[in-house]
This record gives C-alpha cells, structure tokens and sequence, in this order.
C-alpha cells in the first residue's frame, strides 16, 4: 500500500469511530458539539500515559477511553439537564472549556502541541475500528439499542413504559465519549503528534455531520457518512481549490433532499426484502 | 357482596393548572378484574385522571392508591412495573422502531435493569423476549406485521399495536383512552374481543370512551365526569337516564327550553 493510500484509509477508520461517538448520543436524541472535547482529552491522556509511563499504545488508548467516560459521566449530570438546542450549546461550551484547558496545560505542551513518543501502526488502527463497528452494531441489537430509538423518538411514552429516559441518554452519552476518546487516542499514536487546535468546534461539527449526512436511524449511517466525507475531498483532489465548494453544495443537496441521512431504516428493510429468498410470504408465524 | 378490597382507590385527588382546577376532589374505587368506564363530555377531565394514575401529571393533593400502598410519590416510569399500563388517545408507537421492537419496549416494565439492557432481542431470532413478543402479536393477530414499521399501518391496527404493547408489561390495571375512537365496525368488533380476552385473565380495566354502545356492551360500571368533578358513578344504563348526567352532556332542561324558544 502507498503511503497516500494508507494515511486516507487510516483517517477512514478513524472517522468512523469518531462518528460512532457522536452517534450514540445522537440515537438517543442528543446533539452533543462537544465531541471533539472528548476525542482531544482521550488523545492526550493516552499521549500522556505513552510519554510519562512508557504505557504501550493500545493500554494507553484503552485506559484514556475509560478515563474519558468516567469524566464523561460526571459532566453528564449537568449537561444532560438541558434539552434540545440548550444541550447543543452546552455540549459546544464543555468542548471549549476542553480545548482552552489544554490550551493553559503546559505539561502536555500548551498552544505548541504534544508529539506522542510511541507509533501505532495503520493495520492496527483499522483493526481496532472494525472492533468498535462491530461492538457498536452488536450492542444496537440488544434491548438497549431498541430503548435508545425509543427514547428518541417519544420521551413521555418511553418513560411510561417503564424505561429510565436520564439513565439510557446518560449510558449514550458516557459510551459515545469513551468511543470518541478511543478514536482521540488511535490518532495521537498514528501521526505521532497532537495539537489542542485540531479539536476544536470545527472538528465537532465534521464529526457531527458524518451522523447527519449517513443517517442517524440506523447503525450504517455514520460509517457512510465517515467514508463520504473521508474519500469524497481525496476524489475530488483533481478540481483543486473548488473541491470545498463542491463539496459543501453536495451536503447542502443532501440536507435538502434527504434531511433524514442517506441510510434509513425504511431504506434498510426495502434492501433486505430484495435480498431475502420468498420462502416466508405470510411472514411470523 | 363479599368484602374485596379495591385494586385502585383515588382519595380526593385534585389538579390545578394555573387557576384552572381541572381535577376537583376526584374519589372512586375500581375492583379487582372490574370493567369500568370513565366518561364525560369533552374537557371534564378524563384524560387528565388518566395521567395523574399514571404520574404524567403528579396530583396536587389527594392519594392514588394500589392494593392498599400509597402510590402518590411513585414516579412515572415505575408505575408501569407495578402493574398500571396505559394506551394514548393519540397513539404512541415508536415510529422508527417495527412493530415487533415497538412490542418489546412493553416488556420494559419489568426488565429495564443495566444487565437486561444487554438482552440480544434483535441479534438472534430465537431470542426467548423476542418469542415472547412474536406470540403475542400472534396471538392477538396481527402475526404478519411484526416486521413492518409503525407509521405507514392503518390506524386500527396501530390501535391494536399498542394494546399488544402495554399487555407485554403484565399490567394488572389498564387504562384505555378512548380505545375505540376512530375505528370501523368490525375493527371495534376485534378490538373488543381482545379486551374480552384481557378480562378474562383478570386485568381491571378503566375505559375513557364516547362510544355509548361500547361502554353499555362492555363496562359494567360508569363514573362520570363534568368539570373535573364526579358526578355520577352508577351502570351504564342507569347513567343515560340520570338528569345530572343528561344535563353534563346536554345542557339542562332549562336551557334547552330556552334554546327552543329563541
């Protein structure tokens, strides 16, 4: 594999487990624009554990991903009070409060960067990807994933049905941070460098639109939307300077014609029709 | 008559939004595996008793109780788990989940706990919940569905989703809100057998319902409504002839004279 190749496929599988952290929330209902706060706590903390304590890059990117759901599940408190547009502020200004932190951190390098010590191999990244795909899709086939629809689509019914609406947003929120900390971390390691102006609202909104662009009703969304938004600037490298602007036209299309992301469950089911043998026409028993 | 206590008592229960008291001094008492109807014209405060059995709305005084426990501070989510299930006038499916998850989200009542939350309903078909909700759509069926989403189904059957959904809590109360509202003959027809069948295995039933001929065909007691008060709380048939009740409904005698000669 070139060196081009492998750099773009490791920021695909990257991506992808970025776009998994901000989809967990998003599936039970939150926008959180904080999520690139906690994709830069989970990359320095594991940088940190690397450099201080000669941590190997997988125990480190492990251990910042725990680190980053606990402090995740104690900002949850607080945040998740809000709703609607005021969680989205709120998530935003945890993220800022984030980046100006490390901004003021001159043990992880301050406003200059933190170069990471140890190096994580791109077969790695991908394989740790394909891991979190896999884990994420499982858990979206338990009670919890069905719960999670369930709270985002009706709160007052959920809750009457016996479900903890605070309790499953908070598991969300906890479980997407420590996903988006774990894909912090893999990019610490792979580019060997990390600068708290790369996490900022810009890079919560990218991460943000992977969800909304995919879809956020089914567990395929943000993989295609990760892989379009990787792949398509990479493709359209020929048009140059105007890449941006095509590609900015086409999310506006998208939004306008398919606000509902490109991947639905409706969409999903009319696939597996199509593919699924006709042995059981009167369908259940 | 044998001395039975009541499965669900309200002790002068009232509600007030703003200045507007929109539950007044509620009291009545339902018995085990009884059929009642809550009726009354509209804005008497039938939907409103509904939510404050159910914690939608918590009281601002009086007592629920259920089975003799004080229930008034129990909140919402943990009243289906001791046994009081509900269906909306409007109906509250989830629209992106099928109809079979839609189901399942019943079975919450009693098993939302952080270690059920990893039950694989949806990763094997042989799934003991997912079997669980499968028969049950069966048996109330509407087998063929179980893999459609909600949105797109007819009205009566979303209807009788629902239902399916609140008896997959086990509830031991069921509140029905206007359960026959918007239905066809034949879809009341099926609607009212699979609320005979409920009966039969010994769930109380509470009714809010305008259909006259449904409620006299299947309740055996009516409390009536007007105003956030009761007034009345007789038979079915007993309560098309009391005058209090005729006059909620259509004014008094008085009045319609009056009506009459302008």
């Amino acid at each position: 594999m070139t060196g081009y190749l492998e750099g773009v496929f490791v920021l695909l599988a990257i991506n992808i487990i970025l776009a998994y952290g901000a989809f967990l929330p998003m599936a039970a209902g939150q926008l959180n624009l904080g999520v690139a706060g906690f994709v830069a706590m989970g990359a320095y903390i594991a940088a940190y554990l690397s450099n201080e304590y000669a941590w190997t890059p997988l125990a480190a990117a492990l251990a910042a991903s725990i680190a980053t759901a606990a402090i995740a599940f104690v900002v949850a408190f607080p945040i998740l009070r809000t709703r609607g547009i005021y969680l989205a502020l709120a998530t935003f200004a945890l993220g800022q409060v984030v980046q100006a932190t490390i901004l003021n951190l001159n043990v992880v390098g301050g406003a200059s960067g933190y170069p990471v010590s140890t190096f994580l191999g791109g077969g790695m990244v991908g394989a740790v990807a394909l891991a979190v795909v896999i884990v994420v899709i499982a858990l979206f086939h338990t009670r919890l994933g069905i719960s999670l629809t369930a709270v985002s689509d009706d709160e007052i019914a959920a809750d009457m049905m016996g479900l903890s609406v605070r309790w499953l947003q908070t598991v969300a929120f906890t479980l997407g941070s420590a996903v988006a900390a774990l894909g912090g971390a893999l990019y610490a390691h792979h580019f060997s460098f990390v600068e708290a102006q790369n996490f900022g609202i810009m890079a919560s909104l990218y991460i943000v639109l992977y969800v909304l662009l995919g879809g956020t009703q089914t567990v395929w969304g943000p993989i295609l939307g990760a892989a379009v938004f990787t792949l398509l600037p990479e493709l359209l490298r020929g048009s140059a300077s105007w890449r941006y602007v095509i590609f900015a036209c086409l999310i506006i299309a998208v939004m306008v014609f398919r606000p509902q992301g490109v991947v639905t469950t409706g969409m999903l089911r009319r696939l597996l029709d199509v593919c699924r043998p006709r042995a059981l026409p009167q369908g259940g028993k | 008559m044998t001395m039975a206590s009541p499965i669900l008592e309200l002790e002068g229960v009232s509600k007030n939004f703003g200045g507007l008291k929109v539950i007044d001094n509620l009291s009545f008492k339902v018995m085990p595996a009884e059929r009642v109807a809550l009726i009354g014209p509209n804005g008497a405060g039938k939907t409103t008793a509904f939510n404050l059995i159910t914690d939608l709305y918590r009281v601002d005084s009086g007592r629920i109780v259920l089975d003799g426990r004080d229930i008034t501070t129990v909140p919402s989510r943990k009243r289906i788990g001791l046994g009081i299930a509900r269906s909306f006038q409007n109906i509250r499916l989830m629209p992106h989940l099928t109809v079979l998850e839609n189901v399942m989200i019943g079975q919450s009542a009693h098993n939302a706990s952080a270690l059920a939350m990893f039950q694989p309903v949806n990763l094997f078909p042989g799934n003991r919940w997912r079997v669980h909700a499968r028969e049950a759509l069966g048996a109330a069926g509407l087998g063929q569905y179980a893999l459609e989403t909600t949105g797109a189904l007819p009205y009566g059957i979303q209807k009788r989703i629902e239902l399916v959904r609140a008896l997959l809590s086990e509830p031991r109360i069921l509140l029905l809100d206007e359960p026959a509202a918007g239905l066809n003959p034949s879809e009341t027809e099926e609607l009212r057998q699979q609320l005979n069948e409920t009966s039969r295995r010994g769930v109380t039933l509470i009714v809010v319902e305008h259909d006259m001929h449904f409620i006299g065909a299947f309740c055996q007691r009516v409390v009536v409504l007007n105003f956030g008060c009761k007034i009345a709380e007789c038979s079915p048939h007993e309560a098309q002839a009391d005058p209090l009740v005729r006059e909620a409904y259509l004014g008094s005698d008085e009045e319609l004279g009056q009506t009459h000669a302008a």
